[in-house]
């Protein structure tokens, strides 16, 4: 791997930071698996590019496109919640309403940034970096402060009781805490993260696109699980970072995939996907293996 | 020891490419595999070696993933090969924002001014950027039309409305169709398991349906197919390779064509020319496929001058 495409590699990891740690709160925190994320991706990339060519700072177009996440997340939240519609059904139908939300906010599928200031742009001025390391940096600077920002909520009142909803709903409910709010505002305060996170990946790769969100799930999940496998999630701070982490990790691992030769047999880019899936597996069985591993030695 | 191994083998390595004369690194960004896609990658290649210029590709392919797309800019820029080849609009646009000294040639871009690759379509705009668009000639198409069903008022269309070709291309149909006095029912799509329901909603509101360059329509075309021919609807397309598959006729661009196209400007511009200074291209040649047993099937007889001129006539 070279060393561009080691940056290459952290940029993307850091950009989809975001992403990843509004997938962990969901899927390990709430217990909620959120496939709006498909969608809301594209509609923060939408959004702020949108905003971008209307010509508002770059900035104010990522606090858009935070925004505009936070409410299509909160759809899901009241789908499932207030109309009792399952988890996992009420996310695939925002997901596919955002599909043509995202086409009315551009007006067309593909719109391109090429040429407009965007935050990474404002960095690589400010920092003096060269772009290849300066928009590595930005992001790993965004992803850490937001980690930062979530370590300090999650010990607030209305923190426990959204890591508490996931653990043991019947408890908490109980406690007199309003499940259903805490759904609405958690799965609400993740899409913001991913549109956040599809923001700076539209301003850093020069373009918005509806396509762009297909998959973000599939790698989403993966980065969580082997951050967890690596780094471990012995506390919330712990889990968190790890998730960060394991995003750069997944992305590491496709650079390495898409340079790797070995003699006369080479990867071809059509085993990409195989690959992305026998690294998931891979990261799933490792613990286990590892227990079973130990318990044996002790024995 | 070692050492002297390894630095013989340096030294034959020098001596071998000094002799040769340069070996270009040619990187190529794809978004997907796909059989047009690969013609044009294909054709850039034997047109380079037609002309003796001794190269290796670097093939990068981003599986329809944007943020694999991404990623293989920097796989390029590590690469730091003499020219990037950017194979249609999201390889393109990803490299454009990175990429600024080494030339990049795109190819199979429908609309690189609103893709943001270049200023205009006559001056790229002193940029390392040039290459060839693939815009449907729509006129054309608009007067094949006319030529198979004579007496059509309406055209329906089924397309995509999320993919960035699409949509320039149903503007460009609109406008053609103005024209000569024809109007244009739409039926739009989100996935290629649509394609059936929205022929069948064309039936009735259109004297024949045309499919243009929409990857997820043309993907399921066989189930137009069946519906036209069901309803006796003529079925006119705008790709060569829907034809076979069982549309009455397109006349359109060759991709392999586009690529040998697209391998004269990487020619060019690796013995020194300015992509900055260099116009987008378009493929002028285009090719008549016509398909004989679908016109039967779905009720048309096609004129004799039209099949006499067609490249490729399917019984």
């Amino acid at each position: 791997m070279t060393l561009y495409a080691f940056f290459g590699a952290l940029e993307q990891g850091f950009a989809y930071g975001l992403m990843v740690i509004g997938v962990y709160l969901t899927f390990r925190v709430l217990d909620f698996p959120d496939l709006t994320v498909d969608g809301s991706l594209p509609l923060g990339a939408a959004v702020s590019a949108v905003a971008i060519t209307a010509g508002y700072s770059p900035l104010v177009a990522v606090f858009m496109a935070c925004g505009a996440g936070f409410a299509a997340g909160m759809v899901t939240g009241i789908l499932n919640t207030k109309f009792k519609i399952l988890h996992l059904l009420a996310s695939i139908l925002t997901m596919i309403a955002l599909y043509s939300i995202n086409l009315r906010i551009m007006g067309r599928p593909n719109m391109a940034l090429l040429g407009q200031e965007t935050v990474v742009d404002w960095f690589t001025r400010f920092s003096g970096l060269l772009p290849q390391h300066a928009s590595p940096v930005l992001f790993a600077i965004i992803c850490f402060l937001a980690v930062g920002v979530l370590i300090w909520f999650l010990h607030t009142e209305l923190g426990l009781a959204f890591l508490a909803t996931g653990d043991n709903m019947q408890m908490i409910t109980s406690q007199g805490v309003n499940t259903d709010s805490v759904i609405i505002f958690g799965v609400g305060l993740s899409n913001a993260l991913v549109a956040t996170s599809g923001a700076l990946v539209a301003q850093n790769q020069g373009a918005a696109d509806v396509n762009m969100g297909v998959g973000t799930i599939i790698a989403g999940l993966a980065s969580v699980i082997i951050g967890e496998t690596v780094f471990g999630d012995k506390t919330i701070g712990r889990a968190l970072i790890a998730a960060l982490l394991g995003s750069v990790l997944y992305r590491i691992a496709i650079a390495l995939a898409l340079g790797l030769k070995l003699g006369s047999f080479a990867i071809t880019p059509s085993d990409l996907n195989l690959i992305t899936a026998i690294l998931v597996v891979f990261a799933l069985v490792m613990p286990k293996m590892k227990r079973k591993f130990l318990a044996g030695r002790s024995k | 020891m070692k050492r002297i191994f390894l630095f013989l083998t340096a030294a034959l390595l020098v001596a071998s490419t000094a002799f040769a004369g340069k070996t270009y690194v040619v990187s190529v960004t794809q978004i997907v595999e796909h059989p047009a896609l690969d013609a044009m990658r294909n054709g850039v290649a034997d047109r380079l070696k037609e002309k003796g210029i001794d190269f290796t590709y670097n093939v990068h392919i981003a599986q329809g993933n944007m943020a694999t797309n991404t990623q293989i800019v920097s796989q390029i820029m590590g690469e730091q090969p003499d020219l990037v080849l950017a194979i249609a609009t999201p390889g393109a646009q990803a490299c454009a924002q990175k990429i600024k000294e080494t030339p990049i040639v795109f190819t199979g871009v429908t609309d690189p001014v609103s893709a943001g690759l270049v200023k205009d379509i006559q001056n790229s705009g002193g940029t390392n950027i040039t290459g060839m668009s693939d815009f449907s000639p729509m006129d054309k198409h608009v007067a094949l039309i006319r030529e198979i069903v004579p007496a059509a008022k309406t055209i329906g269309i089924i397309y995509n409305s999320g993919e960035p070709n699409s949509v320039p291309n149903l503007k460009a149909l609109k406008d053609e169709a103005a024209k000569v006095g024809m109007s244009v029912e739409e039926a739009t799509i989100a996935n290629s398991s649509g394609v059936y329901q929205a022929a069948k909603s064309l039936v009735g509101r259109c004297d024949v349906v045309y499919i243009g360059t929409d990857n997820t329509v043309v993907s399921a075309i066989e189930s137009a197919v069946k519906v036209c021919t069901d309803n006796k609807l003529p079925l006119v397309v705008g790709d060569v390779d829907s034809v076979a598959r069982g549309a009455i006729a397109a006349v359109a661009v060759d991709y392999y064509k586009m690529g040998l196209q697209t391998g004269d400007m990487v020619a060019r511009i690796l013995q020194g020319a300015n992509p900055g200074s260099m116009p987008v291209e378009f493929l002028n040649d285009l090719n008549l496929h016509v398909n004989l047993k679908a016109a039967q099937a779905m009720g048309v007889t096609l004129p004799e001058s039209l099949v006499a001129r067609a490249t490729k006539v399917i019984e």
